[in-house]
């Protein structure tokens, strides 16, 4: 039974770790702007388009390519703040939704255009693409250290937040964005500083996640994207613990639902196929109507209390 | 003074007109074909034969009089929502017959707004029934869906010895699903037992999918799908360590599929419409315009691997050029009755239409990839009486 289990779970937590580090962008974002950033999942695809061109080139060594990576995605994030969200922070919270949705078809376009529609095979990366057996499921390396590496960078994320100076501003802000702002916090930088770390964690989502699956198109990031959105209301939109539970619960959920015609006809609940993988996303989405219909702020969403 | 600069604009409006009069007549071929999208890659290869054979051939002789023949494009982005507007922007800008599309979803899809004008299409590697099915105006040049599966269920049954074979498609593609279904009639026909499972559009995570095949015993892996997701589950399957061959349809006919599968132990065979060194002139040609149009190159995929779909676009073209010296008018309609009767021998196979509009075909082309040089390999010629 564990054997025939295993390797659903083993997909399961690996996609459920790249989910978290794109979830945390979001909940992030929502946390500090209340503002739902839709372009998100298209930094996330941005970033591993720029390291298929950058390896493709030639002229930067391989080791050097993933900070650069990093880096450069990073500072996409800021540059999307500052141009699309900035000029809009006293607008209708609307609005800026609306910007948003803008970046993220102005993303993907331009990608469409470089690339012309092409799907780009994204770069090996010797050791983490290597095939590694544990108890008897052959998988790439990736896939065992995803979790890890998400538990390790969500461990430091938290710790920034409560146990630093920018991360007191960051927590300030998200309580009272305009007495925070009396208080003498500077909150562009607060806010800027939110943006990079949330596309710095997209970044590193994409080089692990496309390592996975390789390939990449302009609209990659849409699905992964959305199912990491999914993840960070799953889990209550604003926290952090939340967001990554959130996508584990999700990553595991849809994998094992994909495998479960065969689990049940192995455990002898089922006498043959019942098309049941057909409804892995349906499965998912139908399992977030539930939690939020008994839970309306989500797992570990705060209590809203409505200012008289 | 302003009637001046009106009458002197107005007669620059006619300078283009006795310009257009003084050069050759042209007449307009439709490409319904997908740039962007899932299919693009191979969207791209295909419109590669008909730029190919509209270099070799610009012009053509309609009526006694030479005409230029000019190639206008239309992205139908490998979605059926989008191929409509790309098929009223094709029949707005006045063709005389379109070639396309790769992908049967769309072509159904843009069909009816090619019917309603009257324009004649020939489908060039969409092997969906349904294409052309109780209709007059789609034509097609290459083999069916019926057949393709058939000889598919054969070559596992029999060549690979497989008697449990797991198929998996999209969820709404018309290609996919008719595939899957006709490939399962044949291999249970032939005694074997066929597992199916569906993914959802945009899926990049095939391994669970593969997890279930290895879990039900599977001894091949059937999934005529779209390129971008079939090179992701070539390299899902080597990164798992999978056993069995992975079968696929003519989609799976593409150096970007080829590539995927170099350097690792899957074995990747499929049933395609041309085999390289069937036509050398055409093979040398090819690649020479190739090592000197680097753009041709990129849109090939970076090397000069002749797909089958680019082989299948040459000779659509070249029946379309047919169709038009028969009609010996450029006038659709004309063009549409003159198709039934046209035959054609081209690199891909002598060409005539049954009543349906279909290809009279009985042969498809069997070939895996050599995954040392990732250069596809031919394995048999399969017919089906």
């Amino acid at each position: 039974m564990f054997n025939t289990v295993f390797p659903y779970l083993l997909s399961g937590i690996s996609v459920g770790g790249q989910y978290a580090l794109i979830a945390i962008g979001y909940t992030m974002v929502y946390g500090i702007l209340r503002l739902i950033n839709f372009a998100h999942g298209d930094v996330f695809m941005v970033a591993g388009i720029i390291m298929v061109y950058m390896v493709a080139s030639g002229v930067v060594p391989l080791w050097l390519c993933i900070p650069l990576v990093l880096v450069l995605t990073a500072a996409i994030g800021f540059v999307i703040e500052r141009v699309a969200y900035k000029p809009l922070r006293t607008a209708p919270r609307m609005s800026a939704m609306i910007s948003a949705i803008g970046v993220s078809y102005t993303l993907q376009n331009l990608v469409l255009y470089i690339t012309g529609g092409l799907n780009q095979i994204y770069p090996t990366i010797p050791w983490i693409s290597g095939s590694v057996t544990i108890f008897g499921a052959t998988t790439k390396m990736v896939t065992v250290i995803t979790p890890v590496l998400t538990l390790v960078l969500v461990i430091a994320l938290v710790f920034l937040i409560n146990h630093t100076k920018i991360g007191m501003a960051m927590r300030a802000v998200s309580k009272d964005f305009e007495t925070s702002q009396l208080m003498g916090i500077n909150i562009n930088f607060v806010i800027s500083a939110t943006f990079v770390i949330g596309t710095f964690l997209a970044g590193v989502a994409s080089l692990l996640y496309f390592t996975n699956y390789t390939t990449v198109i302009q609209t990659s990031g849409a699905m992964p994207g959305l199912k990491a959105f999914v993840a960070a209301v799953f889990g209550g939109i604003g926290s952090i613990p939340g967001a990554v539970v959130g996508a584990f619960i999700i990553g595991i959920a849809e994998n094992i639902i994909k495998g479960l015609d065969i689990i049940l006809f192995k455990a002898g609940l089922l006498k043959g196929p019942a098309g049941l993988a057909t409804f892995s996303d349906a499965f998912t989405f139908a399992l977030l109507i539930i939690i939020l219909a008994v839970k309306p702020t989500g797992l570990f969403g705060e209590k809203t209390t409505d200012k008289v | 003074m302003k009637q001046v600069i009106a009458l002197i604009l107005a007669l620059l409006l006619m300078v283009p007109a006795f310009a257009m009069a003084e050069t050759d007549k042209v007449v307009k071929i439709g490409v319904f074909e997908p740039a962007s999208g899932d299919s693009g890659a191979g969207g791209k290869q295909e419109m590669l034969g008909m730029q190919y054979a509209n270099l070799e051939t610009p012009t053509v002789e309609i009526g006694g009089e030479t005409y230029k023949v000019e190639l206008v494009y239309a992205d139908n982005g490998s979605s059926t929502d989008k191929a409509p507007s790309a098929a009223q922007l094709l029949v707005s800008s006045g063709v005389s017959v379109i070639l396309g599309s790769y992908g049967s979803g769309v072509s159904i899809a843009g069909s009816e707004y090619f019917k309603e004008a009257n324009i004649p299409a020939i489908g060039v590697t969409c092997t969906n029934p349904q294409v052309t099915a109780g209709n007059s105006h789609y034509f097609r040049v290459c083999f069916l869906d019926p057949f393709q599966g058939t000889v598919l269920a054969n070559y596992a049954y029999s060549e690979l010895g497989a008697t449990v074979a797991y198929s998996l498609g999209e969820l709404g593609n018309d290609y996919d699903q008719g595939l899957c279904t006709y490939f399962g009639q044949a291999f249970e026909a032939l005694g074997g037992t066929v597992i199916h499972e569906d993914f959802p559009t945009n899926t990049a995570d095939f391994t669970s999918y593969l997890t279930n095949a290895a879990n039900y015993g599977a001894s091949v892996f059937f999934c005529p799908v779209s390129i971008a997701y079939s090179t992701q589950i070539v390299q899902q399957a080597a990164s798992q360590g999978a056993a069995f061959p992975i079968l696929g349809g003519d989609t799976l006919d593409s150096n970007v599929v080829s590539n995927a599968a170099k350097g690792t132990n899957v074995d990747v065979v499929v049933t395609t419409f041309y085999q390289e060194g069937a036509n050398e002139a055409f093979d040398t040609g090819f690649k020479a315009w190739l090592g000197e149009d680097s753009e041709a190159m990129t849109n090939n995929g970076g090397n000069d691997i002749i797909a089958g779909v680019t082989a299948m676009g040459y000779d659509a073209y070249y029946v379309a050029l047919e169709a038009l010296k028969a009609a010996g008018s450029t006038d659709s309609k004309a063009v549409m009755e003159a198709l039934p009767g046209v035959t054609y021998d081209g690199v891909s196979g002598h060409i005539e239409f049954d009543e349906t509009g279909d290809a009279v075909r009985n042969a498809a082309y069997v070939k895996k990839v050599n995954t040392e040089t990732g250069d596809w390999e031919f394995v048999t010629e399969q017919t089906v009486g």
